[in-house]
């Protein structure tokens, strides 16, 4: 890159150039914010809006968009522009998407990069299926989290298809840092929209397995309990009645007695009429310290007050909690 | 899935890494002596306008990557500013407004720099900025009736709107569309049409809001989703116990706020998730009544104030026919209705204490976000930046403002960390401008 910008040519003294009169920026006498521009930048933007304001959209403009956005990925307007005359030559798309990967090296974290990617995939239709989750699983394996390059895979998948590892591409990222929230976040976007899954009723029982088993491996990752949550979305009854909730939560408790998820799960489960039998109630009472000398009038103001006291951090939370708990949880 | 003793994983060595740095920090706070604990916490006024006025002057080739964000360095700039309580040279001001005025699109809007496209998010950057600034010329530089047409022409038959002609379709985009709307006085049912039904869309199983439909819920989308909602009076459509639970999670150990679970600490987030939970303080009856119907009809009625009672208004009063209505008197009693929510909401007293730990917070801005020859950072061992320095200072100021029940009135002493001289200018948390900037701009363009 460095040497290219070395033995770069001014527009001013390029022979294919010699025609167009640049136009520079209209700052102001005393512009705020004044960015010291380098030579290099203030003339090819000089010619960025010669050929935009006459709407120029020729091979040579084309390439023009190429220098400015090397120079500032983050110039809709140059990106913008660019897509119109992609349009109007009727350009080859195909090595847009080359052009886009070459960009996206330098920094990937930009919505105009992302954009503009969409928009060409959309037009590629199917024939990018394959590219784009190749594209994006390359960004992925750098940055396992990175926010843009998980929506362009959704919104890839619901376009353009290709939904059929997907589940075991979820797998894979967590098995290798089972703390991705991102990976946890597709895995609840697969099982709930792929068209191959059957949704999330289908899914459920071997995905509160496999979940379960995560927490149990790791009980502080905050990740899976919010997943298990959200296995039972819109289903509250079921969410009360299955087994397997209250019995992760006092599983994990009997070993890690002060685990603030497992301790949250049970305070929901209270607040949204879970029936305790003797067994719960037990390893509720047996998690209440010495130093709380007036007991609590019921089992979810008990969990309350011992989140107030292992989680201090939230203490204004947990307390907020207490006041406010639902009639049903009062009762039980 | 292996257990606990295998090998640390990314997130988990990242993780730790900066536990150690921030931890080093509070050792070493904690071992000094009481007054060198003040000094430390003391805010570096000077050093801070200092830095943000040689911006608002000069900035470097290295700032070329912001090119097409002027509008933004501006309001950055100045909303610091003011924040710190203090105001620029009047010429500085005029170059301001003349600035801005050459980034506003003939047919509505403003774009990065003079002469590109007119964007939403550099738009609502410029309309605070101008707010910011203050006064007539400012607030009349802002062509309202242009604006309109610009906003309606990013509006997507879907309800969403695009940052751009042919732009993305976000959450973003529909915040900083309805925030302008709503400080200019032009919101109404045309502009609003199926904005709900978007942001609804986008809250995820976590109970934060993402970007998109599908996407992960993220803290600097969750603030833009519930202020959107709260600007169109349709937060009652959201699940905000759990949108509650899930952003009282993001404050670590390291006592700042991560944008999402198992992600690092970011100083910018103070102001994102911060202003969430002063969003939320305000919110007290909506939420009650949600808690309520858990309450009343056990989890079924629960389901329906959440999913139902979404349906009745998409299907009333925002109704498919905006089109018809727009000749109808009910246009112009739901246009007045939505021009006085920015004004009522910060009126209502704050029946809820933050949710939060606001001291601890405090704390992480302080030592942690501040660098000591001005400006703020993400985390240490990062650069400054505008954006960090005006999304630290942001949440600074909602942190000491959390217990205040009327959002006119003074904190009290202990809730401020550090010295007294800490004291920072109240927000308006639904714009992120100072709070009497925004009082003048709505009465200003209420009269126009």
């Amino acid at each position: 890159m460095d040497s290219d910008e070395d033995e770069r040519i001014p527009f001013s003294q390029r022979a294919e150039w010699s025609d167009v009169k640049p136009v520079s920026q209209d700052d102001g006498p005393n512009p705020v914010v004044p960015i010291a521009y380098t030579d290099d930048f203030r003339e090819t933007m000089d010619y960025f809006r010669a050929v935009y304001q006459s709407d120029e959209r020729t091979h040579r403009s084309l390439a023009l968009t190429e220098e400015a956005i090397d120079m500032n990925a983050g110039n809709y307007t140059v990106w913008h522009f660019r897509r119109l005359i992609l349009e109007t030559l009727n350009a080859d798309l195909h090595n847009e998407l080359d052009f886009i990967e070459r960009i996206a090296k330098s920094n990937s974290k930009n919505y105009q990069i992302w954009h503009h990617r969409r928009w060409v995939a959309e037009k590629l239709g199917t024939k990018a299926t394959e590219l784009e989750l190749d594209f994006t699983r390359k960004v992925l394996s750098l940055d396992a989290k990175h926010y843009h390059a998980w929506s362009h895979r959704q919104w890839s998948l619901q376009v353009l298809g290709g939904w059929e590892e997907e589940l075991d591409y979820c797998g894979k990222l967590i098995e290798e840092d089972i703390f991705n929230n991102s990976a946890w976040n597709q895995r609840y976007f697969v099982i709930t929209r792929s068209p191959l899954l059957g949704g999330l009723q289908a899914m459920r029982e071997s995905e509160v397995r496999y979940t379960v088993e995560a927490i149990l491996a790791n009980p502080d990752n905050e990740s899976p309990w919010r997943y298990l949550r959200g296995l039972y979305k819109g289903d509250t009854s079921l969410l009360l009645s299955d087994p397997q909730v209250v019995s992760v939560c006092l599983k994990v408790l009997s070993t890690s007695m002060n685990c603030v998820f497992a301790l949250s799960l049970l305070l929901d489960l209270l607040c949204l009429g879970f029936q305790p039998d003797q067994e719960f109630k037990s390893v509720v009472e047996s998690l209440r310290t010495s130093d709380s000398a007036t007991p609590d009038s019921n089992l979810a103001k008990t969990v309350c007050s011992v989140l107030e006291r292992v989680d201090s951090l939230r203490s204004n939370y947990w307390a907020w909690r207490k006041n406010n708990l639902p009639s049903p949880a009062v009762q039980s | 899935m292996d257990p606990i003793s295998s090998i640390p994983t990314v997130t988990q060595r990242e993780q730790w890494t900066v536990e150690e740095m921030v931890s080093e920090i509070y050792q070493l706070f904690s071992s000094v002596p009481h007054h060198a604990q003040t000094i430390m916490l003391e805010l570096r006024r000077d050093q801070h306008i200092e830095f943000l006025t040689r911006g608002l002057r000069q900035l470097g080739p290295s700032f070329r990557v912001l090119d097409a964000n002027r509008p933004w360095l501006c309001y950055w700039i100045l909303h610091s500013i003011a924040l710190l309580g203090e105001s620029i040279f009047s010429d500085l001001e005029n170059n301001s407004i003349d600035f801005l005025n050459r980034c506003q699109d003939p047919d509505g809007g403003y774009g990065g720099g003079p002469g590109q496209l007119p964007h939403l998010a550099t738009t609502y950057a410029a309309v605070n900025a101008l707010m910011t600034l203050g006064g007539q010329k400012a607030l009349s530089s802002i062509n309202r009736d242009k604006m309109r047409t610009f906003l309606l022409r990013m509006k997507d038959p879907s309800g969403g709107f695009r940052m751009h002609d042919g732009g993305e379709m976000d959450v973003r985009a529909c915040y900083t569309a309805i925030s302008v709307a709503s400080v200019l006085n032009i919101l109404d049912p045309e502009l609003v049409e199926n904005v709900g039904n978007y942001i609804l869309s986008c809250q995820t199983y976590e109970g934060g809001i993402a970007g998109e439909p599908g996407s992960e819920a993220h803290g600097g989308y969750t603030f833009c989703g519930l202020a959107t909602m709260i600007l169109i009076n349709e937060s009652q459509r959201l699940d905000l116990r759990s949108l509650i639970d899930w952003v009282a999670f993001r404050q670590g150990v390291e006592c700042g706020f991560q944008g999402r679970a198992n992600k690092l600490v970011d100083g910018c987030y103070s102001f994102w998730q911060g202003a969430v939970f002063a969003l939320i303080q305000r919110l007290n009856s909506i939420i009650v009544e949600q808690l309520r119907a858990l309450d009343v009809g056990g989890s079924l009625s629960w389901r329906s104030i959440c999913t139902g009672a979404a349906s009745n208004l998409s299907e009333g009063e925002c109704g498919s026919d905006v089109k018809s209505y727009q000749t109808d008197e009910r246009f112009h009693a739901k246009q007045k209705e939505f021009s006085d929510i920015g004004l009522n909401f910060i009126k209502i007293p704050a029946e809820l204490g933050p949710l939060f730990h606001s001291v601890a917070l405090q704390q992480y801005i302080l030592l942690c976000s501040q660098v000591q020859d001005g400006g703020f950072r993400d985390k240490p061992g990062k650069h400054r930046d505008y954006y960090h320095t005006c999304y630290c200072l942001s949440g600074l100021a909602v942190c000491q403002y959390s217990w205040c029940k009327d959002a006119d009135s003074p904190p009290l002493p202990k809730a401020v960390l550090g010295p007294h001289s800490n004291l920072l200018e109240p927000i308006h948390p639904l714009f992120n401008v100072v709070l009497h900037r925004y009082y003048e701009a709505h009465n200003f363009f209420m009269g126009s």
